[in-house]
């Protein structure tokens, strides 16, 4: 009837897991009672569970990414404290939880919280910035947001429920073979991903149909902010790669299922093609998250130095050198499999030569402080301290595309460290700038600078206080994924790390108090003009929360920055320049449970397939085709929103503008 | 770079590192290497750092020159607010990481070949073949030319080419000697190759550099690096111990079995070409967790 799924999947016996497992029901729970009482049930599903704005999407994806950072650092917080103790011991993490903790660790910092970050960047602010009203498929835009919750959701379930991988973040074979790994961790893994990984996928395709056919008039290429061309190279890849992912990881559930051999030992398998498989995957993976970071510290950099970003045409060729470029480097990942000179060197000279787009960009930025002026904003103070970090995590990793010096720091710590240094400096580093730079565009209110400042110097120097540690034993030979070693001069380190590591977490607490403070003096914290940090781009043209239809009546764009120039000459004048617009009716799309209840019915498929209960897979998947063609079925997409509506909206957020110029002028504000 | 140079520069690193380093350089495994690849992989690896020192140091201050001058509440600063092209910046940005990747592409090219792991040590002493089998979770030493074996320990003369060949019997593992240089990967069913060297007798930590598993942690073992007569006297000594075990083909099959932090052992004989029937997988493959908890700390010698 359960197929393999019995009482013993629940890990009665291990405190740890169980009581974690606990928690995160009570806090679920306790949640949706608490919703649930208040009445806000009707709320929830009206303007978010339902919801197709891709602003909504993107707050949700944005907000997937921050309760999962906090489960992905318990995980590191459990791996740095078992180093720090596993001396000539063994620590308080037996290796078959330890396997588990490193694996979920990985899986769910890169899928479900640095893709989730990017993306609902992505999503909230391109429409904004195109200047139009939605993307181009707002329900796959839905559906593609819940599948990856799904993913998220299985993988934790795998605590409370069974197991996860002990095989690491990417499950090479044979180890994750059913040989090798019989239970259903792998399965969790693979099953998660695999629907999270769909889901990236029509985001991707949906990013880029809307970059490519949807700008508001005279929005051409060349006058798109950069942010726009990095989710464009970065949706590209994912067009590009995820399907990649996709079949790989089908044609490990084939063997571990169905009996086939493309991995295994046994019958011919060669699990060498997975790791070339998987890592033309990951390579581009690795682009996908940073390039949309790199546009956040583009528009952050110019908006703090109050400039235009210099060299604007060597950012966007720099942008697309990399999109290319990172499809032709993946065998850097396994030097050490014995390939042979000739690739090993082509493969190395490749991986070098995205330093010189990637160097192009850090002096980009450089220029673009140089004769500006520049505001030490939160978010300027994490794109400073990015292009510091990364400098240094840019320069480790072309050491590393040194097959020579490869061979010696492979699997390393020092890799380990170098990996963290690219993805803490760059990519989380964007997405805090990004979350802290967009955070009043979304709600119409500013975070709390001093908090997010504290949480600033907490993760920075948090993270060189975890990482230079881990570089340190890198050189000295140890490992990654230890559970414990004998080895003396290893051990200062790893305690070093700890401290490290237990400063990141009070930056992460700071910025829980952040959130929190802010939230609750929201109403001193409002910004009536829906442009708080003189912005350049046309985000920053409507008010802030924006309304549904993010513009009253779309922009023409008449030169790069057309946002800026109508400000400067509205500053100038005292008073705003464009003449009230002719308001007409919009047309937008209707809310949509199709994504919601793809996802509910995918969350079974995927429980039901992990755990063999064939009955279950075939009865959801036959709800989820019912869930298609009702939606294939429907006949009114769009509701109109009435002429006079649009132009109350847009009234307030016009006199609160004119206010502003008027307070200005008076000398109210400096 | 000379030899010198790279000390100089390796001593200048450790300086770096020295707030937060206690220990000296003697323990980074990595930059005191005591054979010729790893001497060979540090060059490179020091080399290379220098290169792009000499452009990221100055770089990170330039950042924080430039962050802090121009902050907005400087009163000396000069600014031009509309500085958004200059074709000669554009020039130079583009060229200076252009021309470190030029180096560092060469040095890759060049270091790619006379450092590829398969290719033989120059040395007019003839090589002394070493096969290994990582198991799980142990390491097999097969010497086909003494016709011995050992386990989770490696006995070689210092001095003289080690020709390692390499497979798996069960998941991919990394034989990996810090101090004597080049990792590579063993997998079922595949032969890698491997040239090392220790210049000094020693004992070098050696290490499974790749997550295999329960057992992964402990799959460290020892390189014995003795001098030639010594290393003869051992193979001798260990061939004629009537007491020791051979490792025939139901001896394998026992390797099979998964067992964690096996003590060092060795046979005094193994069957012909082993390792061929290994690779060529007549022998099977590892069969992975078994139904029951997993042994531990048991020695395959005292089952004997």
């Amino acid at each position: 009837m359960f197929g393999k799924l019995t009482w013993q999947a629940i890990p009665f016996d291990q405190p740890i897991p169980l009581a974690a497992g606990a928690f995160v029901v009570f806090v679920i729970v306790g949640g949706v009672a608490w919703v649930w009482i208040k009445g806000y049930v009707p709320y929830l599903w009206r303007e978010w569970i339902t919801s197709v704005d891709h602003k909504h999407i993107g707050i949700m994806y944005c907000l997937l990414a921050l309760v999962m950072l906090l489960r992905g650092f318990s995980d590191a917080i459990m791996m740095r404290s078992q180093q720090a103790l596993a001396f000539h011991a063994g620590g308080y993490l037996p290796p078959e939880h330890y396997d588990q903790i490193f694996s979920a660790h990985g899986t769910i910092m890169i899928f479900f919280v640095a893709m989730p970050f990017v993306i609902g960047l992505m999503n909230f602010v391109v429409p904004l910035q195109l200047g139009v009203r939605d993307v181009a498929f707002p329900t796959l835009n839905s559906t593609g947001f819940w599948l990856t919750a799904v993913g998220a959701l299985l993988v934790n379930l795998s605590l409370v429920v069974g197991e996860f991988a002990r095989t690491g973040w990417l499950p090479y074979p044979p180890l994750s073979e059913l040989t090798y790994s019989p239970g259903v961790g792998v399965d969790y893994y693979l099953w998660g991903i695999e629907i999270s990984g769909i889901g990236t996928l029509m985001t991707g395709i949906n990013m880029v149909t809307t970059i490519l056919k949807m700008r508001a008039p005279g929005m051409n290429y060349m006058r798109m902010p950069v942010f726009c061309w990095t989710s464009l190279a970065s949706s590209l890849m994912i067009v590009a790669a995820f399907p990649v992912l996709t079949a790989t990881l089908a044609m490990l559930l084939l063997d571990r299922y169905l009996d086939f051999h493309f991995f295994t030992n046994a019958a011919g398998g060669n699990a060498m093609m997975f790791m070339n498989l998987i890592w033309a995957w990951g390579h581009p993976e690795v682009y996908i998250l940073v390039l949309p970071a790199f546009g956040v510290y583009s528009e952050v950099v110019a908006t703090f130095s109050g400039k235009p970003l210099f060299g604007y045409r060597s950012m966007v060729i720099a942008t697309m050198a990399i999109c290319i470029l990172s499809l032709t480097v993946w065998l850097h990942h396994f030097f050490t499999m014995g390939a042979g000179a000739d690739v090993n060197a082509v493969f190395g000279i490749a991986s070098m030569l995205i330093a010189i787009p990637t160097g192009v960009k850090i002096y980009n930025w450089l220029f673009t402080m140089y004769r500006g002026r520049v505001r030490f904003t939160s978010p300027m103070l994490w794109a400073i301290g990015f292009m510091v970090t990364f400098v240094i995590g840019g320069m480790t990793g072309v050491l590393l595309a040194e097959p020579p010096a490869d061979f010696m720091l492979h699997n390393s710590l020092f890799l380990v460290a170098h990996f963290h240094n690219v993805i803490i400096g760059g990519v989380l580093f964007g997405a805090f700038a990004g979350y802290t730079y967009w955070f009043p565009k979304a709600f119409g209110f500013t975070l709390d600078e001093r908090l997010g400042k504290a949480a600033f110097w907490c993760w920075f120097f948090g993270f060189y206080g975890a990482f230079v540690p881990l570089y340190i034993v890198g050189l000295e030979g140890m490992t990654r994924r230890m559970q414990h070693y004998d080895r003396p001069e290893w051990h200062p380190w790893m305690l070093v790390a700890m401290v490290g590591a237990l400063l990141i977490l009070l930056g992460i607490a700071l910025q829980v108090a952040q959130l929190t403070v802010s939230i609750r003096s929201r109403d001193k914290r409002r910004e009536p003009t829906g442009d708080p940090w003189d912005g350049r781009s046309l985000e920053w043209s409507t008010s802030s929360p924006p309304p549904v239809f993010n513009f009253a009546v779309l922009p023409t764009i008449t030169d790069d920055e057309t946002y800026w120039s109508v400000k400067q000459q509205a500053r100038e004048q005292k008073r705003l320049i464009t003449p009230e617009p002719h308001y007409e009716p919009i047309e937008m799309p209707r809310n949509s449970p199709v994504g919601f209840v793809t996802a509910f019915f995918a969350t079974f498929t995927g429980f039901a397939l992990i755990w063999h209960i064939w009955w279950l897979v075939v009865l959801v998947l036959i709800c989820a085709y019912a869930t298609f063609v009702v939606f294939a079925w429907r006949d009114v997409t769009e509701f109109e929103i009435p002429a006079d509506e649009v132009a109350r909206i847009d009234r307030a957020n016009r006199q609160a503008r004119a206010d502003q110029l008027r307070e200005v002028a008076s000398g109210a504000h400096p | 770079m000379g030899i010198r140079a790279n000390r100089c520069l390796s001593v200048s690193l450790c300086a770096l590192l020295v707030p937060f380093a206690l220990a000296g350089c003697e323990q980074l495994a990595v930059l005191s290497p005591a054979g010729p690849i790893g001497s060979a992989n540090r060059t490179i690896l020091l080399d290379a750092l220098a290169i792009m020192l000499a452009i990221v140091v100055p770089t990170l201050l330039a950042i924080l020159a430039v962050a802090w001058w121009f902050r907005a509440s400087n009163t000396h600063a000069r600014r031009s607010l509309t500085l958004t092209y200059s074709g000669r910046i554009e020039l130079i940005i583009w060229s200076i990481p252009a021309l470190v990747v030029f180096f560092l592409g060469g040095i890759a090219w060049i270091g790619s070949h006379l450092l590829d792991p398969a290719r033989p040590l120059p040395s007019s002493t003839k090589p002394l073949e070493i096969e290994v089998v990582s198991l799980d979770w142990k390491w097999l030493f097969i010497y086909p030319e003494q016709g011995v074996a050992s386990v989770n320990e490696v006995v070689a003369p210092a001095g003289v080419p080690l020709h390692f060949q390499l497979t798996s019997a069960s998941v991919f593992n990394v034989f990996f000697v810090p101090r004597l240089g080049s990792e590579i990967y063993s997998m079922y069913g595949m032969v890698t190759q491997l040239n090392l060297q220790a210049d000094r007798p020693g004992i070098y930590h050696g290490l499974g550099a790749h997550f295999s598993g329960e057992g992964f942690s402990d799959m460290a073992f020892d390189l014995r690096a003795v001098t030639p007569e010594e290393f003869s006297a051992w193979a001798s000594a260990t061939s004629a111990s009537a007491s020791g075990p051979v490792l025939d083909e139901a001896a394998y099959r026992k390797l099979l079995v998964q067992t964690q932090n096996l003590k060092p052992y060795s046979y005094r004989a193994v069957a012909r070409d082993l390792f061929g029937d290994i690779v060529s997988q007549r022998l099977p493959a590892g069969e992975g967790p078994p139904t029951g908890p997993i042994t531990t700390a048991v020695s395959a010698q005292q089952e004997n």
